[in-house]
């Protein structure tokens, strides 16, 4: 190392101590990076759940016969449901008003002779639509097992029968995001991963240039001979390393205290959520240089970095179901690629076609706002 | 070393991208080896001029050479060899002294041997030792000002620049600052120390003066004090002391007008002579010949300070019955856990005066006053504000006080209007009366073309009216003012008294702190804090008479203070 080597690597190592000392001293900075954290992964964790579980319905089978049975031992099996059986819908139907019930299958006399007759054999539901949600996710599991009864039917009768069957043709594909085999956990937990490197990365960031302003600071980091480069750097550091740490402890309690499967490889992590990470701590910065004021910086970082990775980010909604123009909206935020990527890692493996593109396109995003952090980083006040 | 000029100006101007013309042609040079004086109104362009010979801003026109570099073209060079301290000192206050002045080591570059030595030494320099582990926000104003310049020390500079460092603290502070830049100044290094206190530019080898961008003068502060000889005059013996001021101000010839103890002092035109004591109300009253001062001087040179009489003048407020004191603490004391901030603390105010509080920083003097506020209640004694007590009837005292806190505290995201009608919604006022209230001091201080605009981008002097506005809505018999001129330059100052005295003519009673010694000597009465006592209690003329010795005939006020503090720590130690 050269003299003058030396000299810029003390001058970067004094800053970034300088703000990891700050950090270790600021109630907030402990708040957002520490506390929020576990705080959403509890929330997500134990609290939200897109899934329902032990769905109180009931089946009202109008006359036993062994498709009726086996149907309603269908219900019985699944996870989903507590099953209570009845003969008549008028023994159920008050529960159902009183909301004691979250649907009621009717499974009409005729059941069996229009199975037979190879007519559509329709079943009744019946959902408590004052809270559309519930009704909805209860339908969709009703009609999937439906669903899946009637394959299994349609199989077996062929295999028994070798005859071709006029079978009953399956009329609804309920292709939504519902999918028996997934916990709603799995796939949330991994995007509160992102949620918390979203808000040390940018809401954290976003304070930190604009209170040296406030305080008059910058003006004296100015006047030393501390480089943009180096006072840029020496804010990075820090908040990298605070964001890696907290991935890391979010991701263990992820994984060992909720359960959730991790499929993927620590590298591809690691490498995903650099690139990500990077990203949002340069957006914050450039916020922060740009808003000069704590108080407009944390509003702007809410909205340019918080909300879009909570609402855009394919997180809860899916993107897929939001109206086009929004789809297109989600393409210009890094959140959705991270959350994505997350989701492949942890549920599924590391798949390049997926990882690769989505990891690219971070360090795009993270090159562009770098150098438009640099430009709009001063080295006289004006 | 070099005894060339470490800065050079020529031509130089800076307009903002809003258009504002803050600084227009300079032409100056500035020697090593001594202090120069940078001082001027608010708004002048000091802190503007500071930062473009710091490099951090570029001239819109002209050229600026610090220590032979070009602060356009050369900005590594600059800040290698120009150390800057901004205003609040540039301190990390999460980070502790050592840690300050480690950080401030690194950046520039000063390690091993040096960096011990020079860590030692300037911890020696600024009596800092004891505290290296202390954080920088938990010091006292004084302190803090040390540090600062330590920081900008830490590699010794060839200029130094030094933006208003004494805004806000206490005398002895600020005494002892100017002995560490003069050991600095001693070994060569140019100071740049631009400041709205003028007593300290008189102690500046050389003073540039600037107002609305210009240079009104360079050179030396005698020079520009001798341009006032034969124009000052001593009026003493005047039973009213402010109406001989309000009259005097109400001259043509006169230019300049203030209140120093029991005495007015008048600086009348050139070639004018002095008024005769009939002209000024007094007959009794005898007018004598006095040798200036830089400030007489200054504000001849900008023009004269305010003239004319207040809007606040005319009428007389009725006397409170009952009531011979209006403020009146009995054995103030507040104890912070083992610590006692304030002990005994005991005063009557009467009607019609103005009584002030003054001390070091963390003397005690804060709390004393949050106390008489009713913000704090005592551990002992007891408060009344016209003849209510402060901690049984505290709504009733509170109504009768109006208060105008340091630093203005107006909304500055509210208008002018705005203000005003929150501040007489708080006090109770409503309908016709708070309409009248509004008016009445909107006419008062020429408010009307200010009303809807946001009082954060008031220009200071309206701000400091609005301020007053809103802290006499009520009309209360008695305004508590704390640093009401914090930072303020001694033009607006000077207005600011003019309507007090208004009001104090009128039969309201004032109680006021301020680091402003000049600015003490319009108190009737002042009380010495230190340490959470009272250590002397008397007129501003009673207090230099204390300090009056062989070696000191003439004691200013600043002298009594510091003199009385330092002999009550002398008896504290030996005790």
């Amino acid at each position: 190392m050269t003299p003058r080597q030396a000299t810029r690597a003390r001058r970067l190592w004094a800053l970034v101590r300088k703000e990891s000392l700050q950090i270790l001293r600021d109630p907030s900075a402990f708040l957002i990076a520490g506390v929020l954290p576990l705080l959403l992964l509890l929330i997500f964790g134990f609290g939200v759940s897109l899934d329902l579980k032990e769905v109180r319905i009931a089946v009202v089978v109008e006359r036993m016969t062994p498709e009726a049975a086996s149907l309603l031992d269908s219900y019985r099996d699944s996870r989903f449901f507590r099953v209570r059986v009845a003969r008549h819908r008028a023994e159920v139907e008050d529960e159902l008003v009183a909301g004691r019930l979250s649907g009621i299958v009717v499974i009409p006399d005729d059941f069996s002779a229009r199975l037979a007759r190879g007519a559509r054999a329709p079943i009744q539901v019946l959902v408590d639509g004052s809270d559309p949600n519930t009704a909805g996710l209860a339908q969709g599991y009703i009609n999937g097992v439906w669903q899946n009864w009637l394959l299994q039917e349609t199989a077996s009768r062929s295999a028994l029968v070798s005859r071709p069957v006029a079978g009953p043709r399956i009329t609804i594909e309920p292709r939504s995001w519902f999918n028996p085999s997934l916990d709603s956990r799995d796939s949330l937990l991994p995007g509160a991963v992102a949620i918390n490197l979203t808000l040390i990365g940018t809401l954290l960031t976003a304070l930190v240039v604009a209170r040296e302003w406030e305080r008059g600071t910058m003006e004296a980091l100015l006047a030393t001979p501390a480089s943009r480069g180096e006072i840029l750097l020496g804010k990075i550091i820090p908040y990298f390393a605070l964001g890696m740490l907290a991935m890391a402890v979010s991701t263990a309690s992820a994984v060992w205290a909720f359960g959730v499967p991790f499929r993927g490889s620590i590298a591809a992590l690691v490498a995903v959520s650099s690139a990500f990470l990077g990203t949002m701590l340069t957006l914050g910065l450039l916020i922060s240089t740009k808003a000069r004021n704590q108080f407009v910086a944390c509003q702007a970082a809410l909205i340019v970095g918080f909300l879009p990775a909570f609402e855009l980010s394919g997180f809860i909604f899916e993107i897929g179901s939001m109206p086009a123009p929004i789809q297109l909206l989600t393409r210009i935020l890094p959140p959705r690629y991270f959350v994505s990527s997350l989701q492949t890692i942890f549920l599924a493996g590391d798949v390049p076609s997926v990882l690769v593109p989505n990891g690219l396109i971070l360090c795009a995003f993270a090159s562009v706002l770098f150098a438009m952090l640099v430009r709009s980083t001063p080295t006289r006040l004006e | 070393m070099n005894a060339g000029p470490l800065v050079v100006a020529r031509g130089l101007s800076k307009r903002f991208p809003d258009g504002t013309l803050a600084l227009d042609g300079l032409d100056f040079d500035v020697l090593p080896g001594r202090v120069t004086g940078l001082v001027g109104p608010d708004g002048a362009g000091k802190t503007t001029l500071m930062r473009l010979i710091a490099g951090l801003l570029l001239p819109s026109e002209g050229s600026v050479r610090s220590c032979g570099f070009d602060t356009a073209s050369d900005l590594p060079e600059i800040r290698a060899a120009v150390s800057y301290m901004p205003q609040r000192f540039g301190l990390y206050e999460d980070l502790t002294v050592a840690e300050n002045l480690a950080l401030y080591a690194d950046l520039r570059g000063v390690v091993g041997d040096e960096r011990t030595a020079t860590t030692q030494r300037l911890l020696d320099f600024t009596g800092l030792g004891p505290f290296t582990s202390r954080l920088a926000g938990k010091l006292s104003g004084g302190m803090k000002q040390k540090l600062g310049l330590a920081c900008a020390l830490i590699r010794t500079p060839r200029l130094l620049l030094l933006d208003e460092p004494s805004v806000g603290v206490d005398p002895i502070s600020r005494r002892e600052l100017w002995r560490l830049v003069y050991q600095l100044v001693d070994r060569g290094i140019a100071v740049v120390w631009s400041t709205a206190y003028l007593d300290e530019a008189e102690r500046c080898t050389s003073v540039l003066t600037l107002d609305r961008g210009r240079l009104l003068y360079d050179g030396p502060p005698e020079e520009l004090t001798a341009r006032a000889i034969g124009r000052t005059v001593l009026v003493r013996g005047a039973d009213r002391k402010r109406r001989v001021l309000a009259a005097a101000l109400r001259l043509p010839e006169v230019v300049d007008g203030v209140i120093q103890g029991r005495a007015v002092r008048l600086v009348v035109r050139d070639g004018a002579r002095p008024p005769s004591p009939p002209d000024l109300g007094a007959p009794d009253a005898e007018v004598i010949p006095t040798s200036p001062r830089f400030e007489d001087a200054f504000v001849d040179l900008l023009g004269g300070g305010p003239k004319g009489e207040s809007p606040l003048s005319g009428g007389n407020r009725p006397a409170i019955p009952g009531a011979d004191a209006v403020v009146e603490a009995v054995g103030l004391t507040k104890r912070f856990g083992s610590f006692t901030a304030a002990r005994d603390i005991t005063f009557r105010i009467g009607r019609g005066e103005i009584f002030g509080l003054l001390g070091p920083n963390g003397a005690g003097k804060s709390t004393t006053f949050k106390m008489l506020c009713g913000l704090l209640v005592p551990t002992e004694g007891t408060a009344r504000v016209a003849g209510a007590d402060l901690y049984r009837s505290g709504g009733q005292a509170r109504a009768r006080l109006g208060y105008m806190a340091q630093k203005f505290s107006l909304y500055g995201d509210l208008s002018a209007r705005q203000n005003l009608e929150f501040f007489s919604g708080v006090y109770g006022l409503s309908g016709r009366r708070r309409r009248e209230a509004i008016d009445r001091l909107v006419g008062a201080f020429e408010l009307e073309p200010f009303l809807k605009v946001d009082a954060g981008r008031l220009p200071l002097g309206f701000k400091q009216r609005l301020a007053l506005a809103c802290a006499v809505l009520h009309d209360p018999p008695v305004l508590f003012l704390d640093e009401p001129t914090s930072g303020v330059d001694p033009l607006t100052r000077r207005e600011f008294w003019s309507h007090i005295n208004a009001m104090v003519e009128r039969g309201v009673t004032v109680l006021v702190t301020t680091h402003f010694l000049d600015e003490a000597e319009y108190c009737d009465r002042i009380a010495l804090v230190d340490k959470g006592r009272v250590i002397a209690n008397g007129s501003p003329d009673d207090l230099k008479d204390a300090a009056r010795s062989d070696s000191l005939p003439e004691p200013t006020l600043e002298d009594a203070f510091i003199g009385l503090v330092e002999a009550a720590d002398a008896r504290e130690q030996a005790a």
